[in-house]
């Protein structure tokens, strides 16, 4: 396996992937490897997850919406992005698989299809596997109402605790669909009411005063209207994995040097080589910076003689980085080895937060080697 | 405030927060806090993982109550547990006379599909299980294997953007289910979750502007849409400010008959400005979340230690207590 840098993933990837637990900084270094795209000459987008306005204050855009925006700037490529809309996407697949206009309104007015396509968990990390493949295969409208293709789809993960539920959200979907409980629910339609066991009647009944009857009766009828979309939807399923396993994506997988991030990256890079899909690069964000050599032991003593006077709090602040930068470094050792040969690059908890796209320069200046 | 007014306020303290902003942290500090005001501590995580019980140097929990933190010196015993939705399916329905079904509901993987068809199930399902805990509190009820009830049951929510949907399921399902069992669930936890004297909501953030902002906009959600009570926010991971930082290191350690080593003054001077510029940052974050939250802000310190153990969680729960001493008695005007 050649080893590549982020800036080589950049200029020759058509999807990165970036996936890590939440808060540790995946939206902000999807924002700066798309940017890099555009700054390379590529036409990248930049698709973010997270509800919170983060990512278009960052860009300096008033609001990120399903629509792709474009962002100007000086560069000679195009950086454009979109904000994951997890219910107009499910929308559009209905209206996609639908065998005709009666049955995708059927469903989209079904009430237990309007909950889980709003509010379900696990349906944010499927349908955001469905609109990078959307992206990646067919590009976006622009507001102009133009189709627009891309040569780089960046994806922020959702933040999941686990941030393998996204790579196993589309193949959840593919068994639910063969869930033999679905079968069952599904078999007063297909037996049209007759052939009904009677095992699975009293089951039915059993989740109905779990539930109450009026769920159990609005899933039957979603059900029903879904009876024949069932197919389109498992080759569809099939092809975002293949595109996730392809050879043209990459992983990047992202953390913060805390025990905790740490160890969920490592367990996600071991689950990424076991489904033959290698992690391409860490980034560990917010690494407390290290200021000058020293020895830890030497500077708290130093301080501790001080005590008091100016240069003794000048001492013991030295003191606190340099512990503080020492056990970030422990924490991510193993990791570093877990994700070997791909690259690790430290990004430095910075003197000022990232707000605009100067602060964007700045992370990217550590994460492209600049 | 008063350490103990702030602690009987409601049985029930949720925890909620972005990822990140150490909401386990402020989740294991406030629990030993109460503990070592003589409040037999409940800590209750729902998403698994959450570290809760290697703050206090213990084994992962697991669904049936552990100690965390003996009683001892005056404090009361900190327990804990993990709530999943399995566990607690299986109980409600036995509760519901489904014991005969149930373990074949489980079994099964009918739980997924009864979970899709009622979304928020899950969710419920879990507060549903804090409520009944709450309810054991109140009527003093001993559990079959002889542990009393808790007298402050603390929360770690789920991440922040999950917190308001999972704080939200109740009114959600109320909304797709009007009759049966879960409609009474819902309605159940609804009660407690807007009922202050039952149940407070500690957001928690850092003193940076994304996750300012976004508690903000998480408090605005959960007050209008789920109509909890917030407690006061916790703002985890402040620098304990320095004076002194601008002084010329060269200068300073003249005047101190120190000599530094090669090197030594430019280290210094650059740590000295980067926490500078932190400290100052940090005031404006604290300064624009005061402006935009009108709650009392609790202020935990940065320890400068990646990995936080027993003795930390009670120097972070030291200083919780006195921030809530610092913050001012609410005044009481009649309604």
């Amino acid at each position: 396996m050649t080893e590549r840098t982020l800036s080589q993933l950049v200029a020759e990837q058509s999807v990165i992937v970036c996936a890590g637990s939440g808060g540790v900084g995946k939206t902000t270094t999807a924002a700066v490897l798309a940017l890099e795209g555009a700054r390379q000459g590529r036409k990248a987008v930049v698709v973010t997850i997270d509800p919170a306005k983060r990512l278009a204050d960052t860009l300096g855009i008033a609001s990120l919406s399903n629509q792709a925006t474009k962002i100007e700037g000086d560069w000679p490529g195009e950086l454009w992005a979109l904000m994951l809309d997890v219910k107009s996407t499910f929308d559009d697949l209905i209206a996609t698989y639908a065998g005709d206009a009666a049955q995708a309104k059927r469903i989209l007015e079904n009430r237990f299809y309007r909950n889980i396509s709003g509010a379900l968990s696990g349906t944010q990390e499927y349908m955001a596997g469905e609109k990078l493949y959307e992206l990646h295969e067919l590009g976006a409208e622009t507001p102009d109402g133009v189709r627009t293709r891309f040569d780089l789809v960046i994806v922020d993960t959702p933040p999941t605790r686990n941030a393998l539920d996204f790579l196993d959200a589309s193949r959840r979907l593919t068994s639910f669909l063969d869930h033999r409980v679905y079968k069952m629910l599904m078999a007063p339609t297909r037996a049209y009411m007759k052939a009904v066991n009677v095992a699975a009647q009293a089951f039915i009944r059993t989740v109905g005063r779990v539930v109450g009857g009026e769920v159990l009766d609005d899933a039957l009828s979603f059900f029903t209207a879904f009876d024949g979309m069932e197919d389109g939807f498992r080759e569809r399923a099939a092809h975002v994995q293949a595109l996730l396993g392809a050879d043209g994506t990459s992983f990047v997988l992202v953390a913060s040097p805390r025990r905790d991030t740490v160890e969920e990256a490592a367990f996600f890079a071991d689950k990424l080589r076991t489904s033959d899909l290698a992690v391409a690069g860490l980034v560990v964000n917010r690494m407390h910076p290290r200021f000058g050599g020293g020895t830890p032991g030497a500077d708290r003593q130093r301080a501790r003689t001080l005590v008091g006077s100016p240069i003794g709090t000048l001492y013991a602040n030295l003191a606190d980085f340099r512990d503080m930068a020492d056990g970030e470094e422990a924490h991510i050792a193993g990791l570093t080895g877990s994700v070997a040969p791909a690259p690790v690059v430290r990004v430095p908890f910075l003197a000022e937060d990232v707000h605009d796209l100067a602060t964007l320069e700045q992370i990217a200046a550590h994460l492209f080697d600049r | 405030m008063d350490p103990a007014s702030f602690l009987h306020a409601s049985r029930v303290v949720i925890v909620a927060g972005k990822g990140g902003v150490g909401k386990t942290t402020v989740t294991a500090a406030l629990a030993r806090m109460a503990a070592r005001e003589g409040l037999s501590t409940l800590v209750l995580e729902v998403e698994g993982k959450s570290g809760i019980a290697g703050l206090f140097e213990k084994a992962a929990l697991t669904y049936d109550e552990v100690v965390l933190c003996p009683s001892g010196d005056g404090a009361a015993e900190v327990r804990g547990r993990t709530l999943t939705p399995d566990d607690a399916l299986l109980e409600y329905l036995e509760d519901h006379g489904l014991k005969r079904v149930s373990r074949r509901l489980v079994a099964t993987g009918a739980m997924d599909v009864v979970a899709t068809a009622a979304p928020g199930i899950k969710d419920i399902l879990l507060l549903g299980k804090v409520k009944q805990l709450e309810r054991a509190g109140d009527a003093g009820t001993v559990a079959p294997d002889g542990t009393a009830p808790a007298d402050l049951i603390v929360l770690d929510a789920p991440a922040a953007g999950h917190a308001i949907s999972f704080l939200l399921s109740a009114r959600g399902l109320l909304d797709a289910v009007r009759v049966g069992p879960v409609s009474t669930q819902a309605r159940d936890v609804l009660e407690l979750l807007t009922d202050p004297a039952r149940c407070q909501v500690v957001l928690v953030t850092l003193p940076e502007e994304t996750p300012v902002n976004e508690l903000v906009e998480t408090a605005f959600h959960l007050e209008d849409r789920v109509g909890v009570s917030l407690g006061p926010v916790v703002v985890n991971g402040v620098y304990p400010v320095l004076g002194d930082l601008d002084v010329d290191p060269v200068e300073a350690a003249a005047s101190g008959d120190t000599t530094l080593r090669s090197g030594e003054g430019e280290a210094l001077a650059a740590a000295a400005a980067f926490r500078s510029a932190r400290q100052t940052l940090q005031a404006e974050q604290l300064g624009r979340l005061a402006e935009a939250l009108p709650l009392p802000q609790l202020h935990l310190p940065f320890l400068f230690r990646s990995d936080l153990g027993l003795a930390d969680v009670d120097l972070l729960a030291d200083a919780l207590r006195a921030a809530v001493i610092a913050v001012p008695e609410p005044s009481r005007s009649a309604p």
